[in-house]
């Protein structure tokens, strides 16, 4: 099961509001490489892995885009707040306040709806750690166009903490799928 | 909210991202054995830390990991979104 912390994983904090960084940052909320699609792919594949040490990995970091989720909402809420109608619409978000207001919902910068086809499971270890490894990187240049499309310090600060966290996962899934083939190797007998 | 919540806060934002790290490196380094003492040191930092905080200041997790004042304070605001780092 999961149980909820009231805290945020990094203090997520916001100079000024910006419709438009709002609207870019939607892409790590709802996007194909943002953190739900992470979430939700590492919860569900984890439970295919041959071994204690590959389910642990997808389970807490599935666990940690979770938080992250949290911290691109408080962002895009944050840069939200009190923004008049007028300069939303001005601003390009005039079809998503018809739809949401100021309201968070799981869609990407074009307004595209997440949608599961955005992820993957094989059913096949190898295939789903290159995969989330493959993932890591677009999320980690993701975070770089945003941190390009900014120059609010505050947001630029929390992006590169996420960023950071994309190389830590990468390099965790690569252990694995390493560790994993190992293990598999070593189950065959000639 | 008052500032010291804020940086009690924060403080243990810190410990517990040390416990977040050092826990995914140990998921694939489990017989790193000074790893191993570092996040058993912090996450015993990180406990006291959040008592102390959740006396003042309300539960920080529910579900029966901690207790409550009266009146159930986990339904106090501000939540985590609303609070201005």
């Amino acid at each position: 099961m999961w149980v909820y912390e009231k805290k945020l994983q990094y203090p997520a904090k916001v100079c000024k509001p910006d419709v438009k960084m709002a609207k870019y940052l939607i892409a790590q909320y709802g996007g194909p490489d943002g953190e739900l699609a992470a979430a939700l792919r590492y919860q569900t594949q984890r439970f295919v892995m041959p071994t204690g040490k590959a389910k642990a990995v997808l389970t807490d970091i599935a666990t940690e885009e979770l938080a992250h989720l949290e911290i691109i909402a408080t962002l895009v809420f944050k840069l939200l707040k009190g923004v008049p109608v007028e300069i939303l619409k001005r601003e390009g978000l005039g079809e998503y306040y018809t739809e949401h207001d100021r309201g968070l919902f799981y869609a990407d910068t074009t307004g595209m709806l997440w949608t599961a086809a955005y992820i993957q499971a094989k059913g096949d270890a190898i295939a789903d750690l290159h995969e989330d490894m493959a993932a890591e990187e677009k999320a980690r240049t993701t975070y770089e166009h945003l941190i390009n499309l900014t120059d609010d310090p505050c947001v630029k600060d929390t992006l590169r903490f996420l960023r950071e966290r994309e190389i830590v996962h990468f390099q965790r899934f690569g252990e694995t799928l390493v560790q994993v083939r190992e293990y598999m190797e070593s189950k065959k007998f000639f | 909210m008052d500032s010291n919540q804020i940086s009690m806060l924060k403080k243990i934002m810190e410990i517990e991202f040390t416990c977040i790290d050092l826990n995914l490196y140990l998921d694939t380094h489990p017989e790193d054995q000074k790893a191993l003492q570092d996040y058993n040191y912090y996450s015993n930092q990180l406990s006291i830390l959040k008592q102390q905080y959740e006396q003042f200041y309300g539960p920080l997790i529910v579900f029966g990991h901690s207790q409550s004042q009266y009146p159930w304070k986990w339904v106090d605001d501000p939540w985590p979104w609303e609070i201005e780092y």
